[in-house]
């Protein structure tokens, strides 16, 4: 049972990937009696976005394998899923959505699952370019693969070495593609992480095979008659069949925005998910949330906070006390290599290196800011990222010592600092 | 096909039939309650954990390190605790019966 009465109340929850089915779902858990509408302007039934760069694009797996929820548990839900359905504007003041066709749903509350979508980057001659993708959906995997299929010489051109660009090529290479990957800034993975594990993954893609270049601005594309070459500020040149654009995401606030609710790199929301207006929620990648933990605001594109997000709403929606205050976890998987990544390391002033089995990619990355450690990331090192999770969330000090000499043995009560 | 029943916290028993497949898909796409697959089944976040009755444990087999490791995250755990994301479905689990963990 709900603590608040629902029965003849509506939710309404635009966007359906990640964040807004998991809300949905959970929202009835939580006890929500009255009516769910879902919508989504794709017409796929939602699927779990992470597999699209690694197991989907090699064809290891089909993305029907990862649809989020069949349409029976909708149906037994009473989940209304609404695809192909696109909201223009949110009328708030009557508590109301527009659809394109002009039609109206009203809402008693609205949550706000829009997510984000790749950034185009303003290119000269971007728009005819043919054979030129992103990744974030289905559709571009499958794109992607059929252009792939039909390409002689198979050579891509992956702009921007951010994760999704770094699996991208990976995977293009296991399909036996001639894979170049272009960054603007002077490592992989500025964004994201810190130099160490910048220098680790350059490495591991070019023992595999991947032509990684840094400090390469692309500022043009020539079209030729088979292929494009890829120009870039410093006057060098790549030639490609295949161009793939991953240069980071851009939120989906436009909707949020011209309905005026407070807008700050993202849909500003506080610790219970809820936006500028009493009625209105905001859930996953297009959220700017307060995390506690770090103290000051950040947007997190991942699946812990899409999940944690909308269980967060779910419960406040049904009148419990609820506050998103998750440690933020992510991985990535790239050839043999298993990252696990915990915390977030900006704002770090010490970098620590357990090296457990470098030469066959065991070791772990600790990232301190004095003695309170921020982050963790591990690679092919589960029980590193299983202990970081524990030392950050319990906000335990760690013997810096023990922590980096591989003659302790990698245990809690040898790395844990004695009080 | 193999007969698999899923006990869950309410101590609900729903018996499903799958011929392949990891188990965490099986029970994320009936809707089982607890078993949620965060990372889709790549052995990263310890959201499909189960307990497998000691008559069942030889079908399963015993956890792999990484998953041993993992499993430290997870509430409940016991020595026959498993994620089902590792675990692959066959004939030879017919009769399989797991209770979910949390």
């Amino acid at each position: 049972m709900s603590t608040i009465e629902s029965k003849d109340k509506r939710c309404v929850v635009v966007g359906a990937s990640q964040a807004g089915v998991t809300f949905a779902f959970a929202l009835r858990s939580e006890g929500w009696e009255g009516e769910i509408i879902l919508l989504d302007s794709d017409t796929n039934l939602p699927y779990y976005r992470p597999p699209l760069s690694k197991a989907v694009l090699t064809g290891a797996e089909s993305i029907d394998d990862h649809i989020l929820k069949p349409l029976s548990l909708y149906e037994r839900e009473n989940i209304s899923l609404k695809l192909g359905c696109t909201v223009k504007s949110i009328n708030k003041a009557d508590k109301k959505i527009i659809l394109r066709d002009d039609s109206s749903i009203s809402y008693d509350k609205l949550v706000l699952a829009t997510g984000s979508r790749p950034i185009i980057p303003k290119i000269k001659n971007i728009d005819e370019t043919p054979k030129l993708y992103t990744l974030r959906t289905a559709e571009d995997v499958k794109k992607i693969s059929s252009a792939l299929a039909n390409s002689k010489q198979k050579r891509v051109v992956l702009i921007g070495g951010g994760y999704v660009g770094l699996e991208t090529a990976a995977s293009l290479k296991k399909l036996g593609a001639s894979v170049t990957v272009l960054e603007k800034e002077d490592r992989v993975l500025a964004r994201v992480t810190a130099p160490e594990m910048s220098q680790y993954f350059e490495s591991l893609h070019t023992e595999n095979g991947v032509n990684i270049h840094t400090n390469k601005n692309v500022n043009a594309f020539e079209v030729n008659n088979e292929s494009t070459s890829v120009v870039c500020q410093d006057g060098s040149t790549f030639e490609a069949d295949i161009v793939i654009i991953g240069v980071g995401v851009f939120v989906n606030k436009e909707l949020a925005e011209a309905a005026g609710l407070e807008i700050s790199n993202g849909i500003k929301v506080d610790s219970s998910t809820k936006t500028s207006d009493d009625s209105i929620y905001a859930i996953g990648d297009c959220t700017n949330h307060y995390n506690a933990l770090y103290d000051r605001h950040i947007r997190l594109e991942s699946i812990q906070n899409a999940n944690d997000q909308a269980k967060v709403a779910a419960a406040v929606i049904c009148g419990k006390e609820a506050n998103y205050n998750a440690l933020p976890w992510f991985w990535s998987d790239q050839f043999d290599v298993k990252l696990q990544m915990v915390g977030l390391y900006k704002g770090a002033n010490e970098v620590l290196i357990r090296d457990d089995d470098g030469e066959n990619h065991k070791f772990s990355v600790w990232y301190f800011k004095d003695d309170t450690l921020l982050a963790v990331d591990a690679v092919n090192n589960t029980k590193a990222y299983v202990m970081g999770t524990k030392f950050i969330k319990g906000g335990n000090k760690i013997n810096k010592a023990h922590l980096v000499d591989t003659s302790v043995d990698f245990k809690p009560a040898n790395i844990l600092a004695k009080d | 096909m193999a007969k698999i029943t899923f006990v869950t916290r309410d101590n609900e028993h729903i018996t499903l039939e799958a011929s392949s497949g990891s188990l965490m898909k099986l029970a994320t796409q009936n809707g089982i309650k607890g078993i949620e697959g965060e990372c889709g089944g790549v052995c990263s976040c310890a959201t499909c954990h189960v307990h497998v009755p000691e008559e069942h444990s030889a079908k399963t087999g015993e956890a792999s390190e990484i998953e041993k490791d993992l499993l430290e995250l997870s509430d409940n755990v016991q020595d026959n605790s498993r994620l089902c994301c590792q675990v692959q479905i066959t004939e030879e689990l017919d009769g399989l019966v797991v209770h979910v963990a949390n």
